[in-house]
């Protein structure tokens, strides 16, 4: 049967962390159907149509769905839910609001984060913030799935899927959109970024957090992380943080800079290729990780590097 | 109105765990269990909430073993006004906790029904979505401020991009983030206090919710172990072995 994916867009483009998931879903097996939920949504539908492998895509344009909100979002899904077995979606912060209401509302397990699909209906995924990792085999008619994005690459494109549109269902009225930060940033998103430069508490300030982490990740042309100390002291946004309950990352390159190395800060970004440490306590945990370790003062080793490259 | 805080029994966010040998499970034996910090922060809401007018009575509910009451002897100790204890041995996945809470909603009728973002011993991030989606409520996940009038709630949400900011009518899920509050600590007389505060126990069969498990677990094992690498004695050095050896810059 078929495998409907739930994409993550902003209506002109599609978010790369859909063309993970996408993989993830070809290696369950059958026919992949995306679905793009939202207003004036068709370049997201293009986008998603293009992307190798991928067999139909369904354009749901209604007012309803311009914020992604769960309610709408999960009762367009269950009409939909009769033609398939397999209801998956990118554990963003979308997937993660809607996909387990939809799960509720078909009786049906969810299994969330998978980091590997062994088959059709058994998957690993990890818990204890990453400490253990466990194989599941789903035992429901549909299986919903939430898929952990830094474990699988992204499938590129290649295709020409048709683009069909549904009917939307009727709005319910339970939650209205009041607003929402604009994305500021012009720098690499975190979720796909090749290399990400995080700071710590050690950074002391917003100011100085600025001051000493941005430009070096200019120069790196890499995303900017933060651990929770750094995002509770206000010297980080919120979508900065990397981590069990914030970002998880498998960048080519993780730069940690005064952070001690909490599991919960390791669950977000162990799984990176090459990790650089750089603590002036030699004993802090991060090293027990790091590929590179530098045991020196962020403060003198920072324009330093900045400098060197 | 009433407040309703589901609390769950988790090994504590300071424990490193233990995966058992022959991959049949996590070595729970004599390691320190606390209440799921995620939960601590939707207890303070709630008590915050009651203390701003804002709601007469805060109830709590863990479903779990009997040891559980421990749970809800420290949400009563923070201030929480009863609590009733759903006791089952079973392991009980996210969709039946979310029945059984259900039951109970329909039950003692709470305006708002705070829940944690997620427990920290499955990291499944379900249950309060599921409840919303069983009781026919809207939801407002991961919130880092919850502004609570007589007929909807305000709820800003930590989102991958950023905050966004969404109005539930009432009664409401919300499930809560770690920027919300900072947990209050229970004071002496306090825990001494919660050991008389009513506990009403139940089972899951009371509600007819079965437990069986929806989903098998094949296996728990260990994660890939990453090797600790070298220390590098200079920036030039760490530049030079990244452009180098590692290829990355
Ligand atoms: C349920 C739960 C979930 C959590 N989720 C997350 C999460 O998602 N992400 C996360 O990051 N944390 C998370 N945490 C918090 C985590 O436990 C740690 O508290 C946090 O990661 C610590 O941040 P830090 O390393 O920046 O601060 P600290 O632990 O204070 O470390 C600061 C480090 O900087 C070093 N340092 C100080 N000055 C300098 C200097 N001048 N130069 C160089 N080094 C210096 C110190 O040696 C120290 O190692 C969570 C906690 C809980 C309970
Ligand atoms: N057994 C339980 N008893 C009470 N509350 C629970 C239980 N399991 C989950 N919850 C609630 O649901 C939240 C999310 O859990 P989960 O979906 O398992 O990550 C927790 O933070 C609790 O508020």
């Amino acid at each position: 049967m078929a495998i409907l994916l739930l994409a993550d867009h902003d209506a002109a483009g599609l978010a790369g962390q859909t063309a993970r998931a996408l993989t993830a879903a070809l290696q369950i097996g059958g026919d992949v159907h995306i679905l793009v939920a939202g207003v004036n949504a068709r370049p997201a539908a293009e986008a998603a149509s293009r992307l190798a492998g991928v067999a139909q895509v369904l354009l749901a344009e209604t007012a309803a769905f311009e914020h992604a909100l769960a309610e709408p979002l999960a009762d367009l899904i269950v009409s939909l839910a009769p033609g398939y077995d397999t209801i998956l979606g990118a554990a963003t912060s979308t997937g993660k609001n809607v996909l387990p209401r939809v799960a509720a509302l078909l009786d049906v397990a969810q299994v969330s984060d998978i980091v590997e699909v062994v088959s059709a209906d058994t998957f690993k995924r990890p818990i204890y913030a990453g400490n253990a990792i466990q194989t599941v085999q789903a035992t429901d008619a549909t299986r919903v799935i939430t898929v952990r994005t830094a474990s699988f690459a992204a499938t590129g494109e290649g295709g020409n899927a048709p683009i069909e549109p549904v009917e939307a269902v009727a709005a319910c009225g339970l939650s209205r959109f009041v607003g929402e930060t604009a994305p500021i940033s012009d720098r690499p998103e975190l979720a796909s970024a090749r290399v990400i430069l995080s700071g710590g508490r050690a950074l002391g300030s917003l100011e100085k957090f600025n001051e000493r982490i941005l430009p070096v990740a200019d120069k790196l042309g890499a995303a900017v992380g933060a651990s929770r100390a750094a995002v509770d002291a206000g010297y980080a946004p919120n979508d900065w943080q990397v981590g069990q309950t914030g970002k998880i990352v498998a960048p080519q390159l993780y730069i940690a800079v005064g952070i001690s190395g909490a599991i919960q800060h390791l669950a977000g970004m162990k799984d990176s290729k090459v990790i650089v440490a750089i603590n002036r306590d030699e004993d802090a945990p991060i090293f027990q990780i790091a590929d590179y370790g530098l045991v020196a003062d962020l403060f003198v080793a920072l324009p330093e590097l900045e400098k060197a490259l | 109105m009433k407040i309703l805080v589901p609390v769950k029994r988790v090994v504590d966010f300071n424990v490193k765990i233990r995966v058992k040998p022959d991959g049949s499970g996590v070595d729970l034996q004599n390691v320190k269990m606390s209440m799921n910090p995620f939960d601590e922060i939707a207890v303070e809401e709630a008590l915050r909430l009651k203390e701003a007018g804002k709601a007469e009575e805060v109830v709590v509910v863990s479903i779990g073993p009997a040891k559980a009451e421990e749970t809800l002897r420290t949400a009563l100790a923070m201030g929480a006004d009863r609590a009733i204890l759903v006791e089952t041995d079973d392991a009980v996945e996210p969709l039946a906790v979310a029945k059984i809470l259900k039951a109970v909603g329909e039950a003692e009728q709470p305006g708002l029904i705070l829940l944690g973002k997620q427990a920290i011993d499955d990291d499944c991030n379900q249950t309060g979505q599921m409840l919303a989606a069983l009781l026919g409520w809207g939801q407002g996940t991961f919130a880092s401020k919850v502004e609570l009038a007589s007929d909807a709630v305000t709820v800003t949400r930590e989102v991958d991009g950023g905050l966004q900011t969404v109005s539930l009518r009432l009664p409401a899920v919300v499930t809560t983030d770690l920027r919300l509050n900072e947990p209050r600590y229970a004071s002496l007389p306090n825990i001494m206090r919660a050991k008389k505060k009513p506990l009403d126990r139940r089972t899951p069969a009371d509600f007819g919710v079965a437990t069986a498990a929806r989903l098998r677990i094949l296996r728990t094992e260990e994660p890939a172990r990453r090797m600790a690498g070298v220390k590098v004695g200079s920036v030039a050095e760490l530049v030079d072995r990244l452009r180098t050896e590692a290829g990355v810059l």
